[in-house]
């Protein structure tokens, strides 16, 4: 039994850093990959890319799309953080992988890269207007554009487009400037109007247009200039991230290495963008980049340090959070100064810019109307690139106890005046009225006099 | 007086009967006593202990909290799980009368060492007052007629339907402890009329008080004593009695109310409350008049002198009201009074009081079903009232025909109007009971001392020169004794059956007839909160129509955003308009209130028929008389309401629709009917493919009349 229990806790201390290895809010970045392939030759020829990820420390599961022992999941456990769709063609997952499964896996919190082609199966565009994107709903589209396209040695059909129209955030896409134009070969797609996550990385220019390049244009092409998207990433409101783009070839060997001169521009890049680009983005979906958290959340009266149950109208209060950033292996402090607080019932009573230490520790005091009801202290942070901050905290206001109010008023001083005046007035008739001159005892007079002061003024609560 | 041996003799003998007559009185009330309280135990026999109702729950929870936190934390409380986000001040917006009186009850029974729960003071507490209420009429009964009258009233009080339709054990509402404050403040009021005392007039004004702290129905005491004391004055009733009585009253009861938070300045501030104060400076006026004209001996002067007065007097007081009114100083009449003076104004401009169904007017089955043979005994006792008039009896005059109107205004009324039908039918009982049972001993009596009457009753002799005209006045008597006699246990029967079948159900567990004559009980209400209880978050915030606020705070203990306090009309209107808006709309309301729970009643399998459905044309005009957008007849099909296939495409999606119908498209309700047969309408519903889209359903009772839905958070991906 005692071996048993020896070999059982060895195991699980030789297991346990594997096991911690993952995905948690603690390490954000993803390391189990799962890359799926139409066939094998793809991990060669994109062998540039999944090395790059690998270097970054990745580890990349290479499967076939119909391998049928594929799985997400088991004993409702997510094997993988990560999903890479480089199957264009893949009419069905093998196993028990199926278009729910994979939306299902984002929602619980994963990220996910789609590269599809020309001639994308249904199920990789059904994946990806789950995400709120429409490829071109003809299956032989290219994108060509005959101004921005990529000059070659053989002038071909101008569906090999140099785009450097990126999306305008260091977070996406790093802070390094990408020089050299992207090289684009595939399909294009819209964003869905309706979903406000979806963002466009990488735009056609205003001259493309999405069409077979083989066969005559007959119609109006549906999908024309700028509202083309080349690349576009969705930050789901859990923070799962998704990368989409219509070019698997973007990834290739081939297209890394090729240098690359705009049609119109005289400069010639020996190295095309795409490594630095689609590295940079890659780093930013498997959160190394643009992961932010809040923690502590704290608020107290100013003065005091104890968290209250509730608050009294008018208090001097103080909130505090500490927001960090992932930087891919530590969290660091997130320095800003457009983090704001709102006191929040119905509609913001106090909106406040939290000022911050450069330590992560944010913090503001202000003063609680003079409006009782269930309040709630809500910091919405959404900032592009960054994931979402949207802490909210539920605090009761309560009006003034009755005996919290001032006891005297200087503008109520005549009041207190007429009272006692009146006190003093009556007396006298009073006096005339129940002295008696025969009296012995005119201390029992006087007495009663001041006692009737004296109820009078308990009566007034002097 | 005359014969000095007999009267000796009979001293004992008569002291005896005396005794005997103080022992049956004294008797007579202690049963009285007792069957006032156990008439009004059915529904703890029938069910069990508990609390009723909606109303009730609300009062219950904060006498929970008085008896745990005592009274300052109960003064100050301030109630965040109700009216989510704006809370509830519920110290300063109740009237404390009932808990403070039950957590005092409370406390005596732990000082007494009786280690009861407080529940079980609060389900007891109304059928004890409805007993003190007896003793009461009993003495209003004997200051205004005499003790015979009051015996009548403390047994036709003990069992009339009207009252205990109100302080059933249970019932734990403001009404129970009110009723019997009411009286008490009209018996001292009439008892310091009669006696000129100062003493009494300050026992008024605290009774007075009490009920101000117990019900807002106090309005109606400050109103109708002014009357009555204006009639008085018309008469030519004034006396220094009156002046004391009042006064006294008036004063004191006016800084004693002051007070109840609750209440506050409206005793000098509101315009319900100034014509007691009118009448107030009118004493005054009339006391001076009297003073002057004791003074001046020239009669013609003092004409003239009066009628100067008198003018100046009116006014003046006309201007203080008229400045009053215009710098807003003085409170306009609020909304509630203008609809117990004209019925149909709350129709047409407060629906959220026109929804309450205790808010209709009254239809005569229920004033025969409340009163039975008081109906025919009242008419009768004004008679006789009118037949001898005093102070004492031109006020039950008065308070029967007032509250007689407002009882047909509103149903609830009829409690108000009850003890003075009760009073003044025991006055027709007993003065006809009376009447003949002197007839017919009056004859037994002529003929026994016929002869021996002498000059002691010239009355009695008249009578019975008069008997003797009339042969079968004897029979005639027994025969009008044996009807009184028979329709007062008519009347007897008929509370009690009133009682047992109608007055005694809990309305929180349903109760029905199986299809074998055996009972069914639906619990599903308490099955409902007690899932809310147990499944939800402590924080979670339910939606819901505002009759079930005040059950959910206090069964389900959870967070409400409406109830049955109903002070923020565009709060109640906003949640109405939710229920009546597609579901996209009533999500991005859902969303604003930060709601996660939405909870309907549906009675379409049991055939209950007080469900949300039912209800749901209220909630379109509450919603639709702040938020213009919802319109009452985009709800209905020429001009009729209806949930069929005919029924409006915007009620057939609406969300009050889908959640109360969600799945029940599929269900087999009665055998030989189609699916999704709405039992509580009688129609096949028409719209049997609902789906949802941003609630889900969470729970629903084991008879589907509770359905609970729970709040999806937006799409994770859009």
């Amino acid at each position: 039994m005692g071996k048993f229990w020896v070999i059982f806790v060895a195991s699980i201390s030789i297991l346990l850093p594997f096991l911690c290895n993952s995905f948690s809010p603690e390490t954000p970045t993803d390391r189990r990959v799962l890359v799926l392939l139409d066939d094998f030759a793809v991990k060669s020829s994109h062998s540039s890319y999944f090395n790059s990820l690998k270097l970054l420390g990745f580890d990349l599961d290479f499967k076939l799309a119909d391998d049928p022992k594929i799985a997400l999941q088991r004993y409702g456990q997510y094997l993988y953080d990560a999903l890479i769709l480089f199957c264009p063609s893949a009419e069905r997952f093998g196993g028990s992988v199926d278009v729910a499964a994979i939306i299902n896996f984002v929602d619980s919190g994963h990220d996910l890269i789609i590269a599809a082609d020309v001639n994308a199966s249904d199920l990789i565009r059904e994946v990806a207007t789950e995400c709120g994107v429409d490829f071109d709903e003809d299956p032989s589209a290219m994108v060509i554009d005959h101004t921005g396209y990529a000059v070659s040695e053989t002038e071909g059909d101008h569906t090999l487009i140099a785009s450097d129209d990126f999306i305008k955030s260091d977070v996406i896409i790093g802070s390094k400037k990408i020089e050299a134009p992207v090289l684009f070969q595939g399909i294009g797609h819209s964003l869905n109007p309706v979903n406000s996550l979806v963002l466009k990385v990488l735009s056609a220019s205003p001259s493309a247009y999405s069409a077979n390049p083989l066969s005559k244009l007959s119609t109006p092409p549906s999908l024309t200039g700028s509202a083309i998207s080349l690349v576009s990433v969705v930050q789901a409101r859990n923070n799962a991230r998704i990368l989409i783009t219509g070019s698997l070839s973007m990834f290739s060997n081939r297209f890394f290495r090729s240098g690359v001169q705009k049609s119109g521009s005289s400069t010639k890049y020996e190295k095309s963008g795409n490594e630095q680009f689609l590295t940079e983005l890659s780093k930013w979906i498997f959160h190394e980049r643009g992961h932010l958290k809040a923690v502590n959340v704290k608020h107290h009266k100013v003065g005091e340090t104890d968290e209250p149950a509730l608050y009294r109208i008018n208090d001097e209060l103080e909130y505090l959070v500490e927001i960090y950033e992932w930087s891919g292996t530590s969290w660091e402090p997130y320095v800003t100064d457009d983090v704001q607080v709102q006191f929040y019932m119905m509609s913001p009573y106090v909106l406040k810019t939290l000022s911050n230490d450069k330590k992560g520790l944010y913090s503001v005091s202000f003063r609680v109307p003079d409006v009782y009801g269930v309040f709630q202290f809500k910091v919405e942070y959404q900032k592009l690139g960054y994931t979402s901050l949207s802490l909210s905290k539920q605090i009761p206001v309560r009006p003034y106890r009755h005996n919290e109010y001032e006891r005297f008023i200087p503008t109520a001083y005549p009041y207190y005046g007429a009272a006692f005046s009146t006190v003093r007035l009556l007396h006298s008739p009073f006096k005339l009225l129940l002295y008696d001159p025969d009296s012995k005892n005119k201390w029992q007079d006087s007495s009663s006099f001041l006692l009737f002061i004296y109820i009078t003024s308990k009566v007034w609560h002097v | 007086m005359s014969n000095s041996s007999t009267s000796d003799l009979l001293k004992p003998f008569k002291l005896k009967t005396k005794q005997q007559e103080l022992l049956i009185r004294v008797s007579i009330l202690c049963l009285v006593y007792i069957l006032a309280f156990i008439t009004r135990l059915f529904s703890v026999l029938r069910y069990e202990s508990m609390i009723h109702e909606f109303d009730p729950y609300f009062n219950y929870r904060t006498t929970l909290y008085l008896t745990q936190h005592g009274f300052y934390d109960f003064w100050n409380w301030f109630d965040y799980e109700s009216w989510y986000p704006l809370g509830r001040i519920v110290g300063g917006t109740l009237y404390p009368g009932l808990m403070v009186t039950a957590a005092l009850i409370y406390r005596l029974l732990h000082f007494l060492r009786f280690a009861v729960h407080i529940r079980e003071v609060c389900v007891l507490t109304a059928p004890f007052f409805a007993s003190n209420t007896t003793l009461v009429a009993y003495f209003f009964g004997k200051e205004i007629w005499d003790s015979g009258a009051g015996l009548v009233a403390a047994i036709l009080i003990a069992v009339c339907p009207g009252y205990i339709s109100r302080s059933v054990a249970g019932s734990y509402d403001n009404e129970g402890v009110a009723i019997f404050a009411l009286l008490f403040t009209f018996y001292l009021f009439v008892k310091a009329v009669n006696t000129g005392s100062l003493a009494w007039g300050l026992a008024s004004a605290f009774g007075y008080f009490y009920m101000v702290s117990a019900w807002g129905g106090y309005v109606f005491i400050i109103n109708l004593i002014p009357l009555y004391v204006l009639v008085l004055l018309i008469t030519g009733r004034y006396s220094m009695r009156l002046y004391v009585a009042y006064n006294c009253m008036y004063i004191l009861g006016m800084l004693l109310a002051m007070q109840i938070r609750f209440v506050g300045f409206q005793h000098v501030q509101s315009g319900e409350h100034m014509a007691a104060m009118g009448v107030f400076f009118l004493m005054q006026v009339f006391y001076f008049l009297d003073w002057v004209k004791h003074m001046l001996s020239d009669t013609k002067l003092f004409q003239e002198f009066l009628r100067i007065t008198v003018t100046c007097a009116v006014a003046v007081g006309g201007i203080a009201l008229g400045v009053g009114m215009a710098s807003g100083y003085i409170s306009p009449w609020t909304g509630r009074f203008y609809s117990l003076l004209d019925p149909t104004y709350a129709k047409d401009h407060i629906p959220i009081i026109a929804s309450v169904s205790e808010h209709q007017p009254t239809a005569w089955s229920s004033f025969m079903f409340d009163f039975h043979i008081l109906l025919f005994l009242f008419p009768a006792g004004l008679y006789f009232c009118f037949k001898r008039l005093s102070d004492a009896t031109i006020f039950i005059v008065m308070y029967g025909l007032t509250s007689m109107y407002f009882a047909g205004v509103m149903v609830r009324l009829i409690l108000v109007a009850t003890p003075a039908v009760c009073l003044i039918s025991a006055i027709a009982v007993s003065a006809t009971v009376k009447n003949l049972t002197v007839l017919l001993r009056s004859k037994n009596k002529v003929a026994q001392i016929g002869s021996s009457k002498g000059t002691s009753s010239a009355k009695a002799s008249s009578k019975a020169s008069l008997d003797q005209s009339q042969p079968f006045q004897k029979n005639g008597a027994m025969a009008l004794l044996f009807g009184a006699f028979y329709l007062l246990s008519r009347y007897a029967t008929h509370c009690t059956w009133v009682t047992s079948e109608a007055y005694s159900s809990p309305s929180i567990v349903l109760a029905a007839r199986g299809a074998h004559g055996n009972r069914v009980i639906f619990d599903d209400y308490r099955e409902a909160y007690f899932w809310l209880w147990q499944n939800t978050p402590p924080d979670a915030k339910v939606m819901s129509w505002w009759d079930y606020g005040y059950q959910i705070t206090a069964m389900g203990n959870r967070t409400v955003i409406v109830d049955n306090n109903t002070w923020n009309n565009t709060h109640i209107a906003t949640v109405g308009r939710a229920m009546s808006s597609y579901e996209d709309e009533a999500y991005e309301i859902i969303r604003s209130l930060d709601v996660d729970y939405v909870l309907v009643v549906f009675g379409g399998v049991t055939g209950y028929s007080s469900d949300d459905i039912n209800k749901f044309l209220w909630m379109v005009r509450i919603g639709g008389g702040v938020f213009p957008v919802i319109k009452e007849p985009d709800y209905l099909v020429n001009g009729e309401y209806r949930v069929d296939k005919g029924a409006a495409p915007k009620m057939l999606n609406c969300l009050m629709y889908k959640l109360s119908y969600y799945r029940f498209g599929e269900m087999m309700t009665e055998y030989g009917k189609p699916p999704g047969y709405d039992r509580a309408r009688g129609v096949e519903i028409g719209n049997k493919d609902i789906k949802l889209e941003h609630l889900e359903e969470a729970f629903t009772t084991s008879n589907w009349i509770v359905r609970i839905y729970k709040v999806k958070p937006p799409n994770n991906r859009w």
